[in-house]
């Protein structure tokens, strides 16, 4: 017992540091670069405390845990700017920064679009520290994963995935006064199970380790697992599918750079010449909300400026884009407060995407569908064609038949060529919204949809 | 001070427990220039410095990273490392044996004539502005942008066993695009490569041999005209890919099917597994017999991103034998996984990102080796295909079986000759076929090492460059052109 409690002692959680050494270090660096006469100048301090168990043939193979500070200074003379970022934090090594960073903007030319820096902003508190995740401990860790390589074993199945938790804390601060402050946790955990040369998979990820349940996940993924076994091969053609939420992420999520006003300037953007068009079906409606209770992240962007609600597609109308200051200059409008941080030639993007839901369970999609797909997961997604949105990837992880409002067989994973742009106007159901986990987009809010048409192009061998 | 820090977080592992542990302190610098459309877009100079350390206690792994580099920050380190490694203990199946291997004591730096941070940014910029204005000035290019990236990391290795290796490498890489939006399209055209362009182990020598302002308005004119261009047809047919592109396609259906982790299962759950089954070595017929490839991490081989002088576990550089005359023999290992398919000893393909980060088994340089080819014979052979050239999408399967392949731009080849443009290529296969179909490879003159910048595996996500050294290559019954199927 004795020899426990010494481990529990050694592996408790390293915690981040208190929010005024990073503001410190700010300081510091604000108040070297006034003594060195730079007139702008904006340092952002992150620091990430992060571990991630991971499992594979039924026991633990990579254990790992890492903490680290980094320090970013732009700074902005005369109409031009760079950053410098480093992880040394003594004095000497901030000032070494600072005068790189001032070194390197004074090597360019003048931009003449480049915008002073922002005053300071008020912001919308957001609770995302869930103190029960940043306690979470290797050992905690392993005994979960123990269980569900237990339960597979049980079932003569195999299990892989990971464990993971971590807190990160983020300040910013700027020679105008702006100051932002951020820190949030963060739990995952992802299991495939493999039975004989079928497989299929559950994730969840949530700021709140007590809202994931791995034995759950383990269970889900075991079952879909069995029910993979023996997969047929089908056809390729065009199918009603029915997207479980990450599939159904990790497709949409690929147009949320397509949404940002500077995509559209730089004529990249499928929503080039398409803004104000009814692009998707009457069912469609797409938000960006950093203030939704299942996000995560931020309440700010890259500049220090606060996050808008914003309505990007309205009932299948596209409405709105998101700004940066600079972005928004160019078009005439207010920022939203989407902008990276500077510089940078991408502008900026919605992070915080929600695709509103309806009515329809998972059961109800099944049961109305004559014959078509059920999609767990998608995989290796890809742009094939910028403008149309067409995109490629392979099924993964249990695609099942739907026959006569049944689940059936599994059937051989297919390879589709599909453009979102169809695939969001032939939406025919869509369940509850709910934050959502894969493996290709960052994690949104999004209903699983049942969909016609959904194009497969080809097979492969299992 | 690096190697007290690597000895005294040694000591402390050993104190805990540990039976095994390897520590790297690693600097990393890394500049990063970019222009969009005449402007200067990214602008930026980043360095991190801190340890990593793995060890084995109890039969397990554990793995903890940090950048606090005072002698009690590294102990405390080392200890976390140890007592992750006894959690990892609590669901272990067997206890890890590593293959046996020498203790070095050396140093290392990677080849290059001049150092990318030697050389003023204005010079650096200047050039990347004069290629995207060069772009520009093509009438009908809505978009154009340009990069360099040059990276100096410091590697600072101990393991228990006795090795103290030190090695530095210099990687530049430098590449240009030009977008063109008409009526209902967009297209593209970069050189000398997609996604980031050319990367090297080397130095700013690869950027002044790019020549980039006299490729910048072919560039510009290439992405203009693909919009008058043919639409690739959709057939089954004969197929020449470009250096670039075969490169990828190495990279995908050959670079990843032999990672033995992955074949292991190890990786089931993220990057996927392998239809390279342990049952597959010296049985499977791969390829044609005129394809061979190897792993070769050795500098001999080229200035590729997947060459170094010891691997991540202290490993020598190797050359591994992986397709030899079209039959499979050979995987990535490391001391891990070498012994459970009966090798004596690693491969040498352990790599890690950076210090916070668990070296993994990764590509280093797999390349097909030469052919006896011209292209221009190649051509002139071939009475009807088409030549596909600079990648624009790639997609395959989790156990790397079924492809999907597009690109930039392709040419009509009939009657030997290469003929009109065609837009939106795309090719599809199964991995083993596809190989199989290949019956022509160019020789040395057009063969090339290509980097691949953003190889990205492991949880935490992983970003790694390797190395690919490719020629054009014939392949014959291939299905062209269904990524735009409307079929």
């Amino acid at each position: 017992m004795r020899g426990a409690a010494t481990i529990r002692a050694k592996t408790g959680s390293e915690t981040l540091r208190d929010v005024r050494e990073l503001r410190a270090i700010a300081a510091t660096v604000l108040r070297l670069a006034k003594l060195c006469g730079v007139k702008e100048t904006e340092v952002h301090v992150e620091e990430v405390v992060d571990a991630l168990t991971r499992f594979a043939n039924n026991a633990i193979h990579q254990n790992v845990a890492e903490h680290g500070l980094t320090v970013s200074i732009r700074t902005v003379v005369d109409g031009r700017t760079a950053r410098v970022t480093t992880n040394r934090v003594d004095e000497d090594a901030l000032r070494a920064a600072l005068e790189n960073s001032l070194a390197l903007a004074a090597s360019q030319p003048k931009d003449p679009h480049l915008l002073p820096l922002p005053a300071k902003q008020k912001y919308r508190a957001v609770q995302r520290f869930i103190p029960a995740t940043a306690k979470l401990t290797a050992e905690a860790r392993a005994r979960a994963v123990k269980r569900a390589c237990e339960l597979a074993e049980r079932r003569g199945q195999v299990a892989a995935g990971i464990f993971e938790s971590g807190q990160s804390q983020t300040v910013l601060s700027n020679s105008r006064g702006l100051f932002a402050a951020y820190r949030q946790t963060q739990a995952e955990f992802s299991v495939t199970m493999q039975h004989g040369g079928a497989a299929s998979w559950a994730k969840t990820n949530a700021a709140d380790v007590r809202a994931i349940d791995p034995i759950a996940l383990a269970k889900t993924a075991s079952e879909k697992a069995e029910r993979a076994q023996n997969p047929v091969e089908l056809d390729p053609g065009r199918y009603t599918v029915i997207l479980e939420p990450a599939a159904l992420l990790d497709l949409a999520g690929y147009l949320f750079y397509d949404f940002a006003a500077t995509a559209v300037e730089d004529k990249r953007s499928c929503f080039s010449g398409r803004m104000g068009k009814t692009l998707f079906g009457k069912n469609i409606t797409v938000t960006d909300d950093v203030y939704h209770p299942e996000q995560l992240g931020p309440p700010f962007d890259g500049e220090g400026l606060p996050r808008q609600h914003v309505v990007l597609v309205d009932k299948g109308v596209l409405c709105n884009l998101v700004y940066s200051r600079r972005s928004a200059k160019t078009a005439r409008t207010r920022p939203t407060g989407h902008g990276f941080a500077l510089p940078n030639e991408y502008g900026e993007a919605p992070m915080n995407l929600v695709i509103g839901g309806g009515n329809s369970s998972l059961e109800e999609m099944v049961r109305s569908t004559e014959r078509g797909l059920l999609v767990t997961r998608l995989w290796y997604i890809r742009e094939v064609d910028p403008y149309e949105k067409i995109m490629t990837g392979m099924t993964r992880d249990g695609l099942y038949l739907v026959e006569k409002g049944q689940i059936g067989r599994a059937a051989r994973n297919f390879r589709f060529n599909q453009s979102i742009l169809e695939m969001l106007a032939n939406v025919e159901l869509l369940g509850a919204a709910h934050r959502a986990s894969g493996e290709e987009s960052m994690e949104m809010v999004v209903p699983p949809m049942k969909i016609r048409g959904f194009q497969f192009s080809e097979v492969t061998k299992f | 001070m690096m190697w007290e820090f690597c000895g005294h977080s040694l000591e402390v592992a050993r104190l805990r427990g540990a039976t095994y542990a390897d520590v790297r302190v690693m600097h990393m610098r890394q500049r990063d220039l970019t222009t969009k459309n005449g402007q200067v877009g990214t602008l930026g100079q980043s360095e991190s410095i801190g340890l990593g350390i793995r060890v084995i206690a109890q039969g397990a792994w554990g793995f903890a990273s940090t950048d606090v580099l005072t002698l009690e920050g590294v102990a405390a380190c080392a200890a976390q490392a140890v007592a992750i490694a006894k959690a990892s203990a609590l669901a272990k199946k067997k206890d890890v044996q590593l293959a046996h291997e020498a203790a070095y004591v050396d140093s290392w730096q990677s080849p290059f004539v001049k150092d990318p941070f030697e050389i003023p940014l204005e010079t650096q910029l200047d050039l990347l502005l004069a290629a995207d204005e060069a772009m520009r000035r093509v009438k009908g290019v809505t978009l154009t942008e340009t990069d360099m990236q040059f990276r100096k990391n410091d590697t600072w290795f101990a393991s228990s066993e006795g090795s103290k290796i030190h090695q530095r490498r210099v990687i530049s890489g430098c590449g240009i695009v030009a977008m063109c939006f008409q009526g209902d399209a967009i297209q593209k055209r970069s050189y000398p490569n997609s996604f980031g362009g050319q990367h090297v182990l080397g130095g700013y020598e690869l950027v002044e041999s790019l020549d980039l302002l006299k490729h910048a308005p072919r560039v510009g004119e290439q992405a203009v005209a693909l919009h008058a261009a043919v639409q690739c047809p959709e057939r089954t047919g004969t197929l020449i890919l470009g250096g670039s592109q075969l490169g990828l396609q190495i990279h995908e259906s050959i670079g990843h099917p032999i990672e033995l982790d992955r074949v292991l299962g190890q990786e089931a759950n993220f990057a996927g597994t392998s239809f390279l089954t342990l049952d597959q070595l010296h049985h499977l017929r791969y390829a044609s017999p005129i394809v061979n490839v190897v792993a070769d991490a050795r500098i001999a081989h080229g200035p590729g991103l997947g060459a170094f002088a010891y691997d991540d576990e202290g490993v020598p550089a190797q050359r591994i034998d992986i397709i030899k005359a079209g039959e499979f023999c050979g995987y990535l290992s490391s001391r891990e996984t070498a012994p459970l398919i009966g090798l004596d000893r690693s491969g040498g393909t352990v790599r890690t990102e950076g210090w916070n980060r668990l070296p993994m088994i990764r590509m280093t340089n797999v390349s097909v080796l030469a052919g006896p080819w011209t292209l221009e014979n190649l051509i002139a052979d071939t009475d009807e295909g088409i030549l596909m050239e600079t990648n624009r999408s790639w997609s395959i399967d989790d156990r790397r079986y079924q492809f999907q392949f597009s690109t930039e731009i392709a040419w009509e080849i009939q009657g030997g000759k290469k003929t009109r443009m065609l837009k939106n290529p795309s090719y599809s296969g199964i991995t083993t076929e596809f190989w199989n179909s290949c019956d022509a490879i160019c020789n040395d003159d057009h063969w090339l090492l290509w980097g691949t910048p953003n190889c990205g595996k492991g949880q935490p996500m992983q970003t790694m460059g390797t190395g690919h050294g490719a020629s054009p290559a014939r392949f014959r019954n291939v299905k062209i052109g269904t990524a735009f199927s409307e079929e």
